[in-house]
This record gives structure tokens, C-alpha cells and sequence, in this order.
């Protein structure tokens, strides 16, 4: 029996601006067990990132109810929420969002200084595949390889949770693949729950199951019964 | 509306605050420049035409005695266009309701004619009747202070006479705009009257039938005045001149220079630091606000906008902080001239004030704060310019850090990556920081300069009343007495002790410089008036020689061991030689001090004193007084604890005024300052602080990110400000110096101290302000977008 790691039930989040009102989330039930990596999938605007935001503590719903472990989200203010992220969750960005006047090893060092039972910032590094470049400014490297650095901080404090909202947008395909490597080697080596959004259908195949977004609702699941290692998939 | 014009108007909107602390700095400068202007211009010019109306004397000289023939004479001297003797003397006054003895100084108005110079201007009443030794016109302010009213009696002593004289009019003169009592630091309209009568009156009473010992001269245009002043003295000498002196050595007009003085240096030092710093403010928000709109620059021009309209866009936006910098800057400006004319209305008695708030002045202020604000924009504009529309749709290279803190530290004194971000954000533009921190010591420096007056004054008043002059008061015969009138002086109730001086007019002569001043004969085992060598202790006065003041010595260019010669002024005249023995501190008027005998010897006309110092027991206080005003020998009297508590409010009156102005303009500028800078660098580390407020970092500990980095400019800023306001205040103090009086240039610590801590107070204020923003900032907005 695995554990559940997050339980959301009858989520909705409504954006309100002036008299124009956007349902964000129509409702939205689901259950993620831990060490699993899921797919999100969905046309634009379907709400794929509001439902990760609201999981990864950055959002509130605007109602239903949703857990995390025995932590109940809905219930945090807003420093629980710090507090919960500081612990818990790793994200990665589409827009890899490093900080430009740290190192690759500081910016990994950032977290490492506030987490609890971290690895060190090399070993990380090392599991991305950047051991060489851990003094290089994030100007000074590609994006596949600021994106492994957001990744390597990310997952630096082992966190119970990743959550990445198109990690792999903004690269060519052989730089995506090897930050997929990275997610999914860090998803079996160290049993990190994964939620991975992505417009790029071919990644679900590396997934354990696949969540269809549409309208700010699941609209199905499919669960992988072979998965694929990234080295196979191809766009 | 254009579309470009409405963007104009919600960058406005948005930078609300940012663009209004630019505006307050520029508005700083420009109240600074129309109040010192416009109270310089109005103040210069009030007395310019005062002066001319009122045929304000240019040469003026006192004699012991000459006959009025000798006018003719004086005339007669090339390049003299008008003259007018008269008679001058000084006595004590009695009044009603008044315990201690005041002074007055009589001075006679022709009887047959109209006054010829230095005429009153009536404000109630008449001129006293010809012969009269009973009607007195007296000044304003005296009236005033006693409530006296045409009608009005009082008594003086004139020439040992005890008579009562009735006011006839109440007038000002050009000769007394500041009228300042005999031996008086500070104008008191208490104790200090201008008595006009009768020409002949007073020679009757004075013993001066057909002569006078006071003259004015006017002189005639391009006239050379020294040469004018040599051959008055040389005509006057006989007739016992003590040397014919001009305008600038005339008391009230000295002390109106000394105003100007402090005005021009205002309005020369000021407006120009407020100028310079709004023009850093809008140079750093505009290069923000170019670097955040790139991509919209490039859109512009990609879509056709030429680069004109496009800078001109901008142009405008700094044009808008500027105009409202500059109505703001006018309003305060003429709302403080205000304030400083009404100052003045209370020191400077004119029958009429001429505020010139000329439009030159507003125009000049406008157009310069405008100068400010486009050249704050240049670099701005040419950075819009050279961008190329393709190059400006692509992200911007990436600031290049140094890599310093990392590796090879150990990590127990490794700063924390957060303070490593702050410290790295700095050294990315050094500039920028520099300038910053510049901008928040000159708040600092501001407030040393305004505060360290206090310090000043403190030690002026320590050094000149605690360990200076201790009397307790300073009685002067109207003539030189034999030494006698010493011991009628000690018999006086209540006396305790009584030291003599002896003061005599000389001019001081070192090659082509020459001075005229008083040298003061002390005895040896002087106690009360004493005389403080430069490090403040009292000197013994040498056998023979002189002792000289920094400010004489510095006029004459003398040194310890010089030889100066003196021109002596009165009695038996003639030049000698003296050496100079020692320099001394004074800080008030051009000083000269020796031993009394050998002042004696010198003058070769045996034991003489002009006055007397005392200290006398308070609890006889109303016995002496009422011995005093009854005393026909003595012509003024000078109270030590009166001219104290007088100094100090006059002070105060003065100085709260500047300080305050000076505090909120200090405050402003590190206000603005920090408060811009912060905003953006807060725009800069937004998409950091997103980040790490994603990755679990607490509020408090993103906002330290940007109050590190504040703080580290402050720390700068602090000793910087320190070195920066030690250089405002000595100049500061040089432009106060004049021969009438030094102010000591002291700076207590708490002075620093307390102006670190306002302008700490500013800047923290400042970052609380920012630091509500980081708490409002949208983690998610920030993260979708790209950099
Ligand atoms: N701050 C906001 N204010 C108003 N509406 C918003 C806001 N953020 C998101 N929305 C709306 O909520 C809906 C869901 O947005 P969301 O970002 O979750 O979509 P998504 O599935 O991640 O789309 P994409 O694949 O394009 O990233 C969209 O219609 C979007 O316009
Ligand atoms: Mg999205």
C-alpha cells in the first residue's frame, strides 16, 4: 500500500479582475501516492499551473480542500505556506529563474543553508551532470544548463515533492532530454513525488500516469503500463 | 489623447512616489535658491535705496573737538560731494520701569537747515526745536520696546547733568538699521537708544558751542575713498581724529554685510548639491526604467517610431517631475522668504522693505532645475537612441558578476548567500552605489553643518563670557579719566572688585597692511577680563609689546616676534614701534591687548582708564544701579548677564530658523535618496526575490537581500557624510567670519551622532516603506514572465 502524498477535493480557484471573472479551476479531485511522476497535460489556459501552484503552497484556492500528507494546505496562512515550501517542495520554471549574481553552487547553496538534512551542493550538482561548472555565473551557461541548475536547487534538500511547469519550454530537444534525465534519475534514485506540466505529448511516456487538463478540470488519466526512459522519447 | 502621452500619464501614476521624493530633492533646491536669492536681492536692494534716499554717509570720522569752520575745509577736499558735522556723545539713560542703567547715544540735527546726511526718516512726531534741551526724537525701536509714545519722558545724564527729556518723534535712521549699544554684542532696544536734538542744544550741553566731533561724508562719483580717508585724517589730526573710516567699518552696515554675506554663500552652496542629486535620482530611475521597457523601446521603433518622438517621450516624463519640483520649490521658497523677511523685520529696522521676488529669479530657478533634470535624462536618452529595434526586442546581456566569497572560505565566517547576493549587487555598479551613498552623507553633512551652529555657539559663549569676560559689568567714562575715577568706581555699593582698561585708537601697520583699531590696556593681575592665549588659557600680558587676535594677525599677515607699527590715534599722536609678543583668541571684533602701564608709556600722557570691569554683589544690585544713573562721569554701561541671556535668544531666534529648514531639507535628500534607490533595486531583485520566496525563503529573509544592501551604503555613507559636513561647516564658518565677529568651528561627537541618526531614521523609514512592498510582490505574476 503507498502512501498518498497529496489528496485535493473539489479544488476551485476563481481569478477575479474588476467585473471579468476567470474560473481558473472548475473542480478538481486527485490523489498523487509517493515516488510517483506525473504528466500534466492540456491545452493553454487550462489551468495546469494554478492547480501546481496551489499544491506547491505558492496559491490559494479559492474553495475545496487540499492535503498534504497530514498537512492541510487550505488551512496555512501565509507563513505556513513559507514554511511548508521550505520543507517540502522543490519547483522548477519554465524560465529557469536563477539567481544571476550567484554561482551555480551558491544558488544551490541558497537552499542548502535552510534545509534540514540537505546534500551538499557539489553532490547535487554532480546528479545533474554539472560537477564542472559549479563556478560559472548562470550567464555563462546555456539554458539546458540553467535549467539543471534550478533542477540541482530544487532538489538539493531532498524534497518530498518537485513540482516543474514546463521545465523543458524553452529548450531544443536534446537539452530537454537531458534535463528529463535529470528529473526522472532524482524520481527513482531518491523517490522524489514528480508533477511534471508540459505541452509536449511525447514526454507522458516517461510518466507513471497522465493527467488530461481541460476547462480547469481533469478530463481523464491514463496510467502508463511500460514507461519510457527519456533517452527513447524523441519531438 | 496619444497613445505615447497616455503611457506618459500611468508611468506617472504607478511611480507616483519615486517620481514625488525626485521632485521634493529638486523642489529643495529650488526653495533654497528663491529664498536666498530673493532675500538677498531684497535685502541689498532695501538698503541700496535706503541708503540713497536717505543720503546714508560713505566716510564718517569722530574728533574730540573742531571748530565748525573746519567743515569748510573738509569740503574743500577733492572728491568729498557733501559733508555734515555734528556732535555725538554718549549717556546714561534713566527710565521708568527699567532697574538697570541703559545707554543712549545723543546725537545732534541741524537747527537752521534740513538735515544734509544720515537723515531720519519720521515715523511719528517732529525733529526737536532749535535750542531745545528738553525734545528728543528717538529711534522705533527703543520707543517701542518701553511702549514710550510722543509726550513721553525719560531722564539721561548728559555731560553729568541728570535732565528730562520728552519725546517729539520717533524716527529710523540709515545709520541704525542694526543698532547695536556700545560694547554690546546683540541689539537690546531695551537698553540702547538713539537720542536726535537740537544741534545747539547740545553743544550747549556738551561745552561744544561752535564745534562738532562727528562728520559724514558723501563723496562725489569716482571719487577715490582712501585717498579722501588720508587727507580727512591728516586734516582731523589735530583736532584730536581718531581716524576717518567707511562704510564697511560702520557698525550696522558691517553687521548688514555679514547677513549678505551669509545669504550669497546660501544661495552659491545650496541649490546646487539639491540640483546635483536630483539629477543622480532621475539619471537612476530613468536607466531603470529604459532597461525595463527594452523590449517596448524596440517594439516602437520596429512598428516606424522614430527615435526622436520615442526619446522625447521620456524627455517629458522628467520634464513632469521637474515642473512639479519647481512649483513645489516656489511655493516653499516664497512661503520661507516670508519667514526670513519677518526675521529680519525684527534685526533690521528699514522704514520700508522692497521684497524682490523678481520673475528673473523664478526664471533663473526654472530653467536651471530644468537643465538639472535633462541632464539627469542624457544618458537615458542616448541609450534609447543607439538601440537597435532587433537588438532591443532580445533580452538584455546579463550583468556580469565578480566572483568573490566563493570556494575557499571557510565556512564559518562565509557569509550567508543572501548577504553574498547584497554584497555582489553593489560591486555590479560600483558607480551607482557610490553615488547613492554620496547622496545619503550629503543628508548627513546637511545636518552636521545646520547642528554644529549649537556646538559653536556653545563654545563661542563658554569661551567669551565663562572665560573671557567674567565681569559682571563694564563701566565706560564718556571721557578718559585719570586713574582716580578707578577708586570713586570701587567706592561704588556693592563693588567687589574693580579692574581699569585703557583703550586707544590706533591704526596697525605691516608694510602696505594697515587696520584701525583699539589697542586695550589691562592691568597685570587682571581676573576678570582676561586674555585667552589660542589654546584657551589666560595669558600674562608682557612688560612692553603687544598681543594681536588670529584675525589681526591674519589681516596684517603678523607673527609672534614681528614688529608692527602703531599709529597712534589720540593724545600726543605719532608712530612707534612695537613688537608683537603673542597671537590670542577673541572671537568678537579685531583685538589688541597690553599691559596697561606700558600702554601709558606709550602714550606719554600718564595714568589714564576709558572704563572700568566689576564685580559687584547682587544683593546690592538696585543700590548700585540707582549709584550709577547718578553718576556724571559714566557714559554707558555694559551688563554681562543681559548681553549673555540677549546673545542667546538672539541666537536661538536665528539659528532654530536655519536649523529647522536645514533638518527638513536633510531629511528630504536622504529620504529621496534611499527611497529611490531602494525602489529600485527592489525592481531589480524582484524576479530573485520571487524566486527565493518560491524556494521557502521567508519574508523578513528576501527583504534582508535588499536592506543589506542599503545598510552596507548607509555604513558607507555615515563616515563619508561625517568628512563631507566637517568641510560644509568650516566653510560654513569662514563665511560667518568677518572682523566683527568669529564663530569657533567646534563639532561636539553627538553632533555626528545625532545627524547619523536622522538620517538613519530617513533611511529606515525609507526601507519600511519598500520592505511593504516586497511583502505585496505577486511570486507568480513575476515567475510566468520572462526577464
Ligand atoms: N492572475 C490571474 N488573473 C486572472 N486570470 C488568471 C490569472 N492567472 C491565471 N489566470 C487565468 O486562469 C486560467 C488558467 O491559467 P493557468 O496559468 O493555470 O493555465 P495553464 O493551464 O497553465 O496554461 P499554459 O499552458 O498556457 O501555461 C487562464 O484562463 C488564465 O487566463
Ligand atoms: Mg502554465
Amino acid at each position: 500500500m503507498t502512501e498518498v502524498v497529496f489528496e485535493a477535493r473539489g479544488l476551485t480557484k476563481v481569478y477575479r479582475s474588476g467585473e471579468v471573472e476567470v474560473r481558473a479551476l472548475a473542480g478538481v479531485d486527485l490523489e498523487l501516492q509517493a515516488g510517483e511522476l506525473v504528466v500534466l497535460l492540456g491545452p493553454s489556459g487550462s489551468g495546469k499551473s494554478t492547480l501546481l501552484n496551489i499544491l506547491g503552497g505558492l496559491d490559494h484556492a479559492t474553495s475545496g480542500y487540499v492535503r498534504f500528507r497530514d498537512h492541510d494546505l487550505t488551512a496555512l496562512d501565509d507563513s505556513g505556506l513559507t514554511a511548508y515550501r521550505r520543507d517540502h517542495v522543490g519547483f522548477v520554471f519554465q524560465f529557469y529563474n536563477l539567481i544571476p549574481s550567484l554561482t551555480a553552487r551558491e544558488n544551490v547553496a541558497l537552499v542548502t543553508e535552510i534545509a534540514h538534512n540537505p546534500m551538499t551542493p557539489e553532490e547535487s550538482l554532480e546528479l545533474v551532470g554539472l560537477g564542472q561548472r559549479m563556478d560559472h555565473f548562470p550567464a555563462q551557461m546555456s539554458g539546458g544548463e540553467q535549467q539543471r541548475v534550478a533542477i540541482a536547487r530544487a532538489i538539493a534538500k531532498r524534497p518530498d515533492v518537485l513540482l516543474c511547469d514546463e521545465p523543458t519550454g524553452a529548450l531544443d530537444s536534446k537539452t530537454g532530454i537531458r534535463v528529463l534525465e535529470a528529473l526522472s534519475l532524482i524520481n527513482t534514485e531518491l523517490g522524489t513525488t514528480t508533477a511534471l506540466i508540459t505541452h509536449n505529448a511525447a514526454i507522458r511516456e516517461m510518466a507513471h500516469r497522465v493527467f488530461l487538463f481541460g476547462d480547469g478540470r481533469i478530463a481523464g488519466m491514463q496510467v502508463n503500463e511500460t514507461r519510457k526512459p527519456p533517452s527513447a522519447i524523441s519531438w | 489623447m496619444r497613445a505615447l502621452d497616455r503611457k506618459l500619464l500611468r508611468d506617472l501614476r504607478r511611480m507616483w512616489a519615486q517620481a514625488l521624493a525626485i521632485a521634493l530633492v529638486m523642489a529643495s533646491g529650488a526653495a533654497t535658491f528663491v529664498l536666498a536669492s530673493g532675500a538677498y536681492r531684497s535685502l541689498d536692494e532695501t538698503r541700496r535705496s535706503y541708503y540713497e534716499r536717505y543720503r546714508f554717509g560713505e566716510v564718517f570720522a569722530d574728533i574730540r573737538r573742531a571748530p565748525k569752520t573746519v567743515e569748510e575745509q573738509i569740503l574743500a577736499i577733492s572728491g568729498v560731494a557733501a559733508a555734515e558735522a555734528r556732535i555725538s556723545r554718549l549717556a546714561l539713560l534713566d527710565i521708568e520701569g527699567l532697574a538697570e542703567p541703559a545707554t543712549g547715544q545723543a546725537i545732534s540735527v541741524p537747527d537752521m537747515a534740513e538735515q544734509r546726511l544720515n537723515r531720519l526718516h519720521l515715523r511719528a512726531g517732529r525733529l526737536p526745536e532749535r535750542e531745545r534741551t528738553d525734545e528728543v526724537t528717538v529711534n522705533e525701536a527703543f520707543a517701542k520696546a518701553h511702549k514710550l509714545q510722543l509726550g513721553s519722558t525719560f531722564k539721561a545724564v548728559l555731560n553729568g547733568k541728570k535732565r528730562e527729556l520728552k519725546i517729539v518723534g520717533i524716527a529710523l535712521s540709515p545709520e541704525f538699521i542694526y543698532a547695536l549699544g556700545p560694547g554690546d554684542l546683540m541689539p537690546d532696544d531695551r537698553r540702547f537708544a538713539v537720542l536726535w536734538m537740537s544741534e545747539k542744544a547740545l553743544a550747549a550741553l556738551f561745552d561744544l558751542d561752535g564745534a562738532f566731533n562727528s562728520v559724514s561724508l558723501r563723496l562725489l562719483r569716482g571719487a577715490v575713498e582712501a585717498d579722501v580717508i588720508e587727507k580727512l585724517d591728516s586734516l582731523l589730526a589735530r583736532y584730536g581724529g581718531t581716524g576717518a573710516y567707511s562704510r564697511r567699518d560702520q557698525l550696522s552696515h558691517a553687521f548688514l554685510d555679514a547677513e549678505l554675506k551669509q545669504l550669497d554663500a546660501l544661495r552659491r552652496v545650496m541649490p546646487p548639491i539639491f540640483l546635483l542629486v536630483s539629477a543622480f535620482l532621475i539619471n537612476m530611475t530613468l536607466m531603470r526604467m529604459i532597461a525595463l521597457e527594452r523590449e517596448q523601446i524596440g517594439l516602437l521603433k520596429a512598428i516606424g517610431y522614430g527615435p526622436l518622438p520615442i526619446a522625447a517621450h521620456y524627455i517629458k516624463f522628467v520634464l513632469a517631475i521637474a515642473l512639479v519640483g519647481i512649483s513645489i520649490g516656489f511655493l516653499i521658497g516664497v512661503w520661507l522668504g516670508q519667514g526670513l523677511t519677518r526675521l529680519y523685520a525684527d534685526f533690521f529696522h528699514f522704514p520700508f522693505l522692497i521684497f524682490q521676488n523678481d520673475a528673473d529669479i523664478f526664471a533663473t530657478a526654472g530653467i536651471v532645475c530644468v537643465v538639472a533634470a535633462v541632464a539627469g535624462a542624457i544618458r537615458a536618452v542616448v541609450q534609447i537612441l543607439a538601440l537597435a529595434p532587433a537588438v532591443a526586442m532580445q533580452p538584455p546581456a546579463p550583468p556580469r558578476y565578480r566572483r568573490w566569497f566563493s570556494g575557499r572560505v571557510p565556512a564559518s565566517i562565509r557569509p550567508s548567500q543572501l548577504t553574498i547576493m547584497a554584497l555582489r549587487h553593489i560591486s555590479r555598479w560600483p558607480v551607482r552605489a557610490g553615488l547613492t551613498s554620496l547622496g545619503i552623507s550629503l543628508g548627513i553633512a546637511l545636518l552636521i553643518t545646520a547642528l554644529l551652529s549649537f556646538d559653536s555657539v556653545d563654545l563661542m559663549i563658554d569661551v567669551a563670557f565663562f572665560r573671557t569676560d567674567r565681569q559682571h559689568a563694564t563701566l565706560n567714562f564718556t571721557d578718559d579719566k585719570h586713574s582716580r575715577a578707578l577708586q570713586a568706581v570701587e567706592r561704588l555699593p556693592g563693588v567687589l572688585r574693580a579692574e581699569p582698561y585703557r583703550a586707544v585708537a590706533v591704526r596697525l601697520r605691516n608694510g602696505h597692511l594697515s587696520r584701525k583699531l583699539g589697542i586695550v590696556g589691562k592691568p597685570k593681575e587682571m581676573d576678570l577680563s582676561r586674555v585667552l592665549d589660542v589654546a584657551f588659557q589666560p595669558v600674562q600680558l608682557p612688560e612692553t609689546g603687544l598681543m594681536v587676535d588670529e584675525r589681526v594677525a591674519e589681516i596684517l599677515q603678523l607673527r609672534r616676534g614681528d614688529l608692527v607699527e602703531v599709529e597712534l590715534l589720540e593724545g600726543r599722536r605719532g608712530i612707534r614701534l612695537v613688537p608683537v609678543t603673542e597671537v590670542i583668541k577673541s572671537y568678537l571684533g579685531l583685538m589688541a591687548f597690553m599691559d596697561i602701564d606700558a600702554l601709558h608709556d606709550l602714550m606719554d600722557d600718564g595714568p589714564r582708564v576709558t572704563g572700568v570691569h566689576i564685580a559687584y554683589d547682587a544683593r546690592k544690585q538696585g543700590e548700585l544701579f540707582a549709584a550709577i544713573k547718578s553718576t556724571p562721569a559714566l557714559g554707558s554701561i555694559g551688563l554681562q548677564q543681559h548681553a549673555l541671556s540677549r546673545f542667546r535668544e538672539t541666537i536661538a531666534q536665528n539659528i532654530n530658523y536655519m536649523v529647522t529648514i536645514y533638518v527638513v531639507l536633510a531629511v528630504i535628500i536622504a529620504f529621496g535618496v534611499v527611497y529611490n534607490s531602494a525602489r529600485i533595486q527592489l525592481s531589480e531583485h524582484a524576479r530573485e526575490i520571487a524566486s527565493l520566496r518560491v524556494l521557502g525563503f521567508t519574508r523578513a529573509e528576501v527583504s534582508r537581500v535588499l536592506l543589506t544592501e542599503l545598510a552596507v551604503l548607509t555604513i558607507v555613507a555615515v563616515p563619508l557624510g561625517w568628512i563631507i559636513g566637517y568641510g560644509f561647516g568650516w566653510l560654513l564658518i569662514k563665511a560667518f567670519s568677518s572682523d566683527l565677529y568669529r564663530v569657533p568651528f567646534a563639532i561636539e561627537r553627538a553632533t555626528y551622532a545625532k545627524a547619523s541618526l536622522v538620517v538613519l531614521a530617513a533611511t529606515a523609514v525609507s526601507a519600511l516603506i519598500v520592505r511593504r512592498r516586497v511583502d505585496k510582490l505577486d511570486l507568480i505574476a513575476v515567475l510566468k514572465t520572462r526577464d
